[in-house]
This record gives structure tokens, sequence and C-alpha cells, in this order.
């Protein structure tokens, strides 16, 4: 089996978490990584994105609507829009908020499901609302592979608690920092 | 004997079946015509309806769909996105002002297309920003949708009163320069803008996936409503645009829409990149 794209939802003490996974990151894993990350709605253009470049080499940024989706990259929904995976592109949308939340975790998890099927996987990290449960138990119906953070490990442990609940538990439940490691096996280890 | 049917993971092969079938039916039963819209929201929008009408599959939403125009209206609702606002990412009408503006002042006389205008928002705002740079009398801006329901709206130009707050902030910081409240009057039922404004705007209706071109223009703003196509249409649009621009004429897309999904990247030059701001010149 291989791993052709990694979705990644993250709400409170998202910031925090991914810039941890990213750091962990053997630069061998090479699926995109696509996150959508809960945050204000006038949020500076790129900012998010800007962050997180710190704390990898490979390019972070926010992508077009259609834009194609490349290997070794990290992108990140825009604030105010959901971010979609057609296969193998992007598509942006200013649907209506779904539980509150634009981006919705929800919304790019249940088009990776669709698109990517057990081609994908699905991480959870922390967070203090229900948004990426639904999403994860679609993933994990489609054949993907799923990890959520540790919930005892994470800053606010109610968003990984309520993926557990919804998806039945996970393939893998671990404190962010040994999130990249875990990716490492599924991704290059399985190649070797 | 056994048909041959799909495995389990060609589930989705199966729902787009459903899709493509429940699509071609609106087109036929209504004239409504969504098969070219972006697959991924589009099938997120009729799960809603699915939800909302109570049935399981897409083929249960079609025969309802089909046989109760009832249903269809509320379909139409879930996949009408009309969401606009004034100044609506209002750096962008700033950098219009620093550097469309100018390019306007040397014309005589300029036309404007704002195409999927929606409910007018928009039309305003340029409205106010062209007649705050004096190029009002130089100007003529269509504004279309392909929704007639929302142009009667733009029309009247009567926005929630609620929403004055923050479109006198977003106002500001697109650089206007009066006092925002001076452009409206706060009526019982919203706030009625003044009709000075758009007195030499022309409202029509237009489908952008159908109609032809009809006229040539020197600015056409088209702003998030191509992300509601999928590229095959989106390529269709922006060939309609490039041979509706003149030469030099301006193209203003969407905060998140890019230039190089066009046919026609190559014969635009970047006005203002981080805006979306495209020049064309060949
Ligand atoms: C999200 S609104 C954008 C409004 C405004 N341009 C803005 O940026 O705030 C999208 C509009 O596109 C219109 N639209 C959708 N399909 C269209 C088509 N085929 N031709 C013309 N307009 C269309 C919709 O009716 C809707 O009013």
């Amino acid at each position: 089996m291989s791993y052709e794209l990694i979705a990644i939802g993250a709400s409170w003490g998202g910031l925090h978490a991914m810039s941890a996974l990213l750091d962990g990151l053997a630069p061998e894993v090479d699926p995109p990584l696509v996150l959508a990350q809960h945050r204000r709605v006038d949020s500076q253009r790129g900012a998010l994105a800007e962050l997180l470049q710190k704390h990898v080499e490979r390019p972070v940024r926010e992508p077009d609507d259609k834009e194609p989706i490349e290997p070794a990259h990290v992108y990140v929904a825009p604030a105010d829009y959901h971010l979609l995976v057609e296969n193998g592109f992007f598509s942006l949308s200013t649907d209506a908020r779904v539980q509150f939340a634009r981006p919705s975790i929800d919304v790019l998890f249940e088009s990776v499901a669709a698109a990517y099927a057990e081609r994908a996987i699905g991480i959870v990290l922390t967070g203090a609302n229900e948004d990426g449960a639904r999403g994860l138990a679609a993933i994990k119906a489609a054949g993907g592979a799923t990890v959520v953070q540790d919930p005892a490990s994470a800053e606010r442990r109610f968003m990984p608690e309520a993926a557990l609940a919804l998806a039945g538990g996970a393939d893998a439940i671990l404190p962010v920092e040994e999130i990249p490691g875990f990716l490492y096996e599924l991704c290059v280890g399985a190649r070797r | 004997m056994a048909l041959p049917v799909g495995r389990p993971e060609e589930e989705s092969g199966l729902e787009q079946i459903e899709v493509d079938l429940l699509l071609e039916g609106i087109y036929r039963r209504y004239g409504f015509d969504f098969r070219e819209y972006a697959p991924a929201s589009l099938r997120r929008r009729l799960r809603r309806r699915m939800d909302g009408e109570r049935v399981e599959t897409l083929s249960a939403l079609q025969s309802l769909v089909l046989h109760d125009p009832q249903v269809m209206e509320r379909l139409l609702l879930d996949l009408s996105i009309n969401v606009t606002a004034m100044f609506r990412d209002p750096t962008f009408f700033l950098a219009f002002r620093r550097q469309v503006v100018p390019l306007l002042r040397t014309y005589p006389f300029s036309r404007i297309w704002v195409a999927g205008c929606s409910t007018g928002e928009e039309v305003y705002s340029l409205a106010i920003l062209l007649a705050e740079e004096r190029l009002s009398e130089r100007t003529r801006i269509y504004a279309t949708d392909i929704n007639e329901a929302v142009i009667d709206v733009a029309r009247l130009g009567v926005f929630p009163l609620e929403k004055m707050q923050e479109y006198t902030h977003n106002y500001i910081r697109a650089g206007g320069t009066r006092a925002f409240s001076k452009y409206y009057v706060a009526r019982y039922d919203g706030a009625q803008f003044a009709r000075s404004l758009v007195d030499s705007v022309v409202f029509a209706q237009h489908n952008l996936a159908s109609d032809a071109a009809f006229n040539e223009f020197n600015v056409i703003t088209c702003r998030n409503v191509m992300i509601y196509f999928d590229r095959p249409l989106q390529d269709h649009v922006h060939r309609l645009f490039y041979e509706s621009l003149a030469t030099f004429g301006i193209l203003a897309l969407g905060q998140k829409e890019s230039i190089g999904q066009s046919p026609h990247e190559g014969a635009f030059e970047e006005l203002a990149a981080e805006e979306r701001l495209y020049r064309k010149v060949r």
C-alpha cells in the first residue's frame, strides 16, 4: 500500500502541535501534507504558512483554487475558505461554515476520503470541538489510515477524543512528537 | 446470471454515476445546468439536501427532485452560493484605487463588467470608489449574474443594516476617504444606498456558461464565481473574458483564484499579483 496524501486537522493549540509534527518530519516522507487549522476569519493572509515554514524545508503554502497537489509540499487551508481535494488538485469554497468552522476539517477529510480512499492518511490533532470526527470516520471507512493525537498529551483533548469515539479508535494514538516516526513507517518503511 | 457489479472500493465510482444522472435529470427537467460545477463541493451540497429530505441515496433524491418542483427549489437554494460583501477583501479595492484607477484616467470612457455580481454589494463598492475618484461620468458598469432574483436585489440597493459596521470598516481599509454613512439612508428594512451611485449601471441576466460575449471591456471583475466551476468550464469562461477584454484591459479574480488556470495565462501580465489583478498585454 502506498500513501499519497496526508490530511491533518487541528484547532485550539494546533500551531504548536503542527510545528512539533513538522520539526520531526523526515524528508523521505514525501506525500503532500494538507492542513485544516481553525483560526480567526481575519487572520492575515499567508501568516500561518509563514510560521510553519520555519519548521520544515519543503514549501508551505496556501493553495489557490484548482492548484495541482504536489508531493513534498505542505498546504494550509486559507482562512475563511473550505479546502477540498479532487483527484490531484485542490478546490476551494466559501460555502456555509460547518459546525461554525471555515475551513472545516470534516469538509477537507470527507473530500479526501472520496478522492484518495485507501491512499490517504488522516490525522486529528488538538482542539476543543468536534470537527474532524466525521471526517476521520469517513477516511477510515474508505480504507485510509488514521492517526489521533493522544488526548492526554494534547493541549485540548476534546477533539482527539471526539474523533476516537466516532471513528471507533484509530490505527495509532500518539503524542504529537511520535507521529512523524509513525508516518515514516507508513510511507517509507513499507517501501524498503 | 450474476451481474458484474463494482467492488466496494468502486463505491465512489457509483456515486459519480448517480451524481451525473441527477444533474442530467435536473438539466433536462428544469433547465438548470450544474453539470460543470466543481464536483467535491457539489457532492457535499447534494448530501446536505439528501439529509434534509431524509433519503439515503442520490438516486432517491433524483426521484424526488424530478417529481416534485418544491424539492428542486430547496435544492436550488443549496446549490446557489451568493455570499458577498461590500468591499470584500479591502486590499483588493485599495489596489484597484491605486493601480487600476490611474489607467482608467487615461481613457475618455471605459466599460467595466462585474460578472457574477450576486446581490450587488461589489457593484456598489466599485461605484462608490469610482465616484470618489471622479470617474463616474466616464465609466459604465455592466453587472451580470445567472440568477434573476439576486439581480433584483442588486437593483434595489438595500443591504442589511447590521452589516454597516463591518462594511464601514472594510471601506476604510479599502482606502475610503469620506464618511461611509453618507452613501446610504437607514430605513426600517435596511440601508438604502443612493440611487445616483447606480444611475448608469446596467444590470442584466447573463450565464457565463452558455451566453456569448456582449461588449468590449476595459475591466472585467469576476471574483469568487469560477471557484464553483470545474476546470473545463473555467477554461471556457476564461476564453470568454479574454475575448471580451480590450488590449491592456484588466482582469480581476477572487483572492484565491489564479490566472494560472487560464488557457490565456501567457497573454496577461501581473498588475498586482497578490490582489489577483492582471493586465491583458497581447
Ligand atoms: C459567491 S457569489 C460572488 C459575488 C461577488 N462577485 C463577490 O465576490 O462577492 C457567486 C455568484 O456567481 C453567480 N453564478 C454562478 N454561476 C454562474 C454562471 N454560470 N453565470 C453567471 N453567474 C453565475 C451566482 O449566482 C452568485 O451570485
